[in-house]
């Protein structure tokens, strides 16, 4: 077996950057973490929904009374108990689309837009009672024809799913007749045409990639009790419990303050969890029943019902000279949003091109409806898709020049000053570190050793962006501290951010007790996702103990009646400059409550940079030439942390993601029936890596720290899904001579290739 | 509604009786009316091995088998692998070698490698792969669960 992990590290912390256990790991390996679903109320009641069976039909009507007359049911819900009925289009003057799009997809009014979209829901005494009143819901569909291929839907005459969906052109323009395409945007750099012009070779390819899923192994639930005094009390699996707060208080048309999110613990949720589905059906459920509802989803509710990754179609050319320099690039890119708008087409326009330094480039996005489950967001969302053909042109281009590809990206690797093509200049960034790991690599300079065996390389990129945080550190009279947050911890991250905490205040990591709480009781925190959490809301910890250490120094100062600008706080001392007066942490926290009361110290911060993080990863493959079958035969991933504030969980980010990758790669597809069912919606069909198709997953964590946070860290969680679509492809034509520009990578479609001989 | 069925079996060692519908799965009366929910639901159909639970000296995914079987058999659950003296050496191994991340899968998976470690506790790498191939997990790669179950088998055996 090959280990090798490996951190390449520019600083050492006392805290920062050492692996200790994770608070919650004793409830999680025995048993005992509280999900969502182990939640038990008194009187509580159990919910089920009714989905559309159909993919584009239009609702003539929906007679629940055989539901209700069902002993043992005690509420029914349709999309009449929602606002946006009783809601005129006047009333909702410029907002109409936006609720109306909202409202739909918890519980659809006039149309359902996917097989799986909810039309109803009920709550009886147990589940089985609920799931028999379902079948006596009568829906009286009139059956449209569906549409779920993106450039199918944006064909003149397709079947439209909104009567009034018109876009924005890139010049301002409002199209005149309706579409699917939602919206539209373009961005240029320099001249594309002079650069082609200059090229001395150039690549054009297509690309496609089908609806995969995030697959988090919990399926998304919900419980909720609506009390009599108006209080609406949900517990539920969430990436993020303010913005379910906001959009269950938005859609349900009640005061935010009336709504209190406690997050569970999360089974997955690679954010499939930042949206939602079921808190204000469940809300609604409790409030006509007079009981605590839960609502579970299936595993083939998850599918149907909830949110895959967009499938993409793609066209990307590149030139490039003798040199060795790409001298232009566009990208044209469309992306299925699923039935309403907002697929993450424009991050994935902005990641395209992330890691070209380019005089030339420009890149156009389609956002397009189709009758698929409105797509959430999937791990670095946007980004894969684009660097499945981006790297793979990148590739090509390396074959006609005949230069090494990890040579060519260095030629052309983006560093601090780079412009990209939307416009922001890049801060000291670490892609050339993780380009030089690559090429020193015993796994890169080792030899492929058979036949029908290929090496691929690929980079990926994300932002990283920050957002809003908020931690709250309260000071025991012992000296050990709370810490509470409102970030749900997915991954380790009250780990993550406790490590931050405890460096800061120069105390040991087991003195801090981090935990994650309900809306009511920290400041907003946005979700868990975009790789922000140990970076944003360990930069809020971070803060909130410099508040802390700026209140021991005023105590101290006012015990010891010395001005406080005479006293220092250093590693967890508080010392006054004389030398001769000094406390230990724990020394002071003994005498708060009788020196002027307790210390909290608080932080919320909104920060506005970006961590960008690059990741290079490098896979051999071996392809059988008798069934088509790709095997991954050694993996290596390294990745810029920017600092790993926890390496163990920093590697098992970026494993996870490479496996989630290789799965997208090489499995994973949604396959639709000819009326746009989904006919794969279980474990068994939709097939997921398992142990036994994989090797170790090796990983270097390269640290170039970023100079927009303290501890100079990047966040790591998105950029590991990017490049191990292409790299694949890449190792795959390597084996194979075979490009492959549709994904899956399937059995089939090699031999597919080998036969037509594409 | 059918009649409800007096079960008498053995949870964790401990005699257990509870009534449930014929229909119900193991995992649901676990849950629901045992009250036991360290076993999670996943799937429903046997696909992700987060029920798993040992009836009777074998694995299986409980969401699979009826709560009527287990009369007069014994069910070891994840609520039983630590005891009093602290936690077993697979629980201790998950935790120092990172091998879990949100932990839904976690209760499955160290229930399927204690029943493969009990039995051979040298198992290599290419054998716990195969072994834990019904077990899925979304968020690790599986490579820090491979290490952490090699890790303590290695335990096991030092006693």
């Amino acid at each position: 077996m090959t280990t090798a992990n490996q951190v390449l590290s520019e600083v050492e912390y006392d805290v920062v950057g050492k692996r200790p256990v994770r608070p919650d790991g004793v409830d999680k390996v025995t048993g005992r973490a509280q999900y969502g679903a182990d939640l038990n109320l008194t009187g509580l009641l159990h919910g089920r929904v009714l989905r559309s069976p159909h993919a584009h039909a239009r609702i003539k009507s929906v007679d629940v009374s055989k539901a209700e007359a069902l002993p043992g049911v005690r509420a029914v819900v349709t999309a009449a108990d929602l606002p946006f009925a009783s809601l005129s289009k006047d009333e909702l003057g410029n907002d109409y689309n936006r609720f109306k799009f909202l409202s739909d997809n918890f519980l659809a009014s006039n149309k359902a837009l996917y097989r799986g979209h909810a039309i109803a829901a009920v709550a009886a005494d147990n589940a089985h009672v609920a799931e028999a009143a379902l079948a006596l819901i009568d829906v009286d569909y009139e059956v449209l024809e569906p549409v779920i291929d993106v450039r199918a839907a944006m064909q003149d005459g397709a079947p439209l799913l909104h009567d009034d969906l018109v876009h924005t052109s890139a010049m301002g323009e409002v199209s005149e007749k309706p579409s699917n395409v939602a919206s539209y945007m373009k961005f240029e750099k320099g001249d594309n045409a002079a650069g082609f012009a200059a090229a001395d070779v150039i690549v054009e390819r297509e690309f496609t990639t089908a609806s995969v899923h995030q697959g988090y192994i919990e399926p998304h639930n919900a419980t909720a009790h609506w009390r009599a005094d108006g209080q609406i009390n949900v517990w539920c699996s969430t990436q993020g419990a303010f913005v379910v707060r906001n959009i269950t208080a938005d859609v349900l048309r009640v005061d935010v303050s009336e709504v209190r999110i406690t997050p569970m613990e999360i089974g997955g949720g690679f954010g499939g969890k930042v949206a939602f589905y079921l808190e204000p059906v469940t809300a609604l459920l409790s409030r006509k029943a007079g009981a605590p509802v839960k609502v579970l989803m299936g595993r083939t509710e998850v599918f149907e019902g909830s949110g895959p990754a967009p499938g993409s179609w793609m066209r990307v050319k590149m030139g490039a000279s003798r040199a060795g320099k790409i001298t232009a690039a566009e990208i044209e890119l469309a992306f299925e949003a699923g039935a309403y708008p907002g697929s993450p087409v424009m991050q994935g326009a902005t990641c395209a091109f992330a890691c070209y330094e380019l005089g030339n480039g420009a890149v156009e996005g389609y956002d397009v409806v189709v009758n698929k489950p409105k797509t959430a967001a999937y791990r670095a969302p946007g980004s894969p898709q684009a660097a499945f053909g981006v790297e793979q042109v990148v590739d090509e281009l390396c074959q006609q020049l005949g230069v090494d590809p990890v040579e060519f990206r260095l030629n052309n690797a983006v560093k601090e000053g780079s412009r990209k093509v939307e416009g922001p200049v890049f801060q000291k960034i670490g892609l050339v570190e993780c380009l030089e790991a690559a090429r020193n690599h015993d796994h890169y300079r080792t030899p492929l050793s058979g036949p029908n065996q290929g090496r691929g390389v690929a980079s990926g990129f994300w932002m990283n962006r920050g957002f809003h945080s908020s931690v709250n550190i309260t000071v025991n009279p012992d000296g050990t501290v709370n810490l509470i947050e409102g970030s749900v911890d997915i991954g380790g991250s009250r780990a993550s951010i406790a490590q931050q905490a405890a460096e800061t205040l120069g105390i040991a990591y087991e003195d801090i007790k981090p935990q994650v709480v309900d809306t009511d009781s920290i400041g907003f925190t946005m979700v868990t996702g975009g790789s922000r959490t140990t970076f944003a809301t360990g930069w809020a910890a971070i803060l909130a103990a410099e508040d802390v250490k700026t209140q021991t120094v005023e105590r101290a100062a006012s015990i010891w009646e010395v001005p406080a600008d005479e006293v220092e706080y250093d590693s967890g001392v508080i010392r006054h400059k004389s030398e001769e007066l000094s406390f230990t942490f724990k020394d002071l926290a003994r005498q708060l409550y009788t020196t002027g009361g307790g210390i909290t110290g608080t932080a919320s911060l909104d920060p506005t940079g970006e961590g960008n993080s690059f990741g290079v990863h490098v896979v051999d493959v071996e392809v059988d030439p008798d069934t088509g079958k790709t095997e991954i035969l050694r993996y290596t991933a390294i990745q810029d942390a920017g600092k790993a504030v926890h390496p163990s969980y920093v590697e098992g980010q970026i494993q996870g993601g490479a496996v989630q990758g290789i799965g997208w790669a090489l499995n994973e597809e949604y396959y639709f029936g000819d009326n746009g069912q989904m006919m794969n919606s279980s474990f068994l069909d939709y097939r997921m890596p398992t142990s036994l198709d994989l090797p170790m997953i090796d990983t270097v964590i390269v640290e170039v720290a970023n100079p927009g946070h303290p501890y100079g860290v990047r966040g790591v969680g998105e950029v590991p899904i990017v490049p191990p679509l292409a790299a694949i492809a890449n190792a795959v034509e390597q084996a194979t001579g075979k490009r492959m520009t549709n994904l899956p990578i399937t059995p089939g479609s090699v031999l597919e290739a080998e036969w037509n001989g594409g | 509604m059918p009649g409800l069925v007096h079960v008498t079996t053995t949870i964790n060692g401990n005699q257990a009786d509870f009534l449930c519908e014929p229909r119900q799965s193991l995992l649901e009366c676990l849950r629901d009316v045992v009250g036991m929910t360290g076993a999670k639901e996943g799937c429903n159909d046997g696909n992700c091995g987060a029920c798993t639970v040992n009836l009777d000296g074998r694995i299986v995914c409980s969401c699979l088998v009826l709560g009527v079987e287990a009369q007069g058999a014994e069910v070891n659950t994840i609520e039983g692998v630590a005891s009093a003296e602290g936690l077993h050496p697979i629980q201790q191994a998950f935790l120092e070698n990172a091998a879990l991340q949100c932990g839904i899968c976690t209760p499955g998976f160290i229930v399927a490698a204690k029943a493969l470690l009990d039995e051979e506790p040298d198992a290599d790498e290419a054998r716990i792969r195969h072994w834990l191939a019904g077990n899925l997990c979304r968020c690790t790669g599986y490579d820090k669960i491979v290490r952490a179950v090699l890790d303590a088998g290695e335990r096991m055996r030092a006693g």
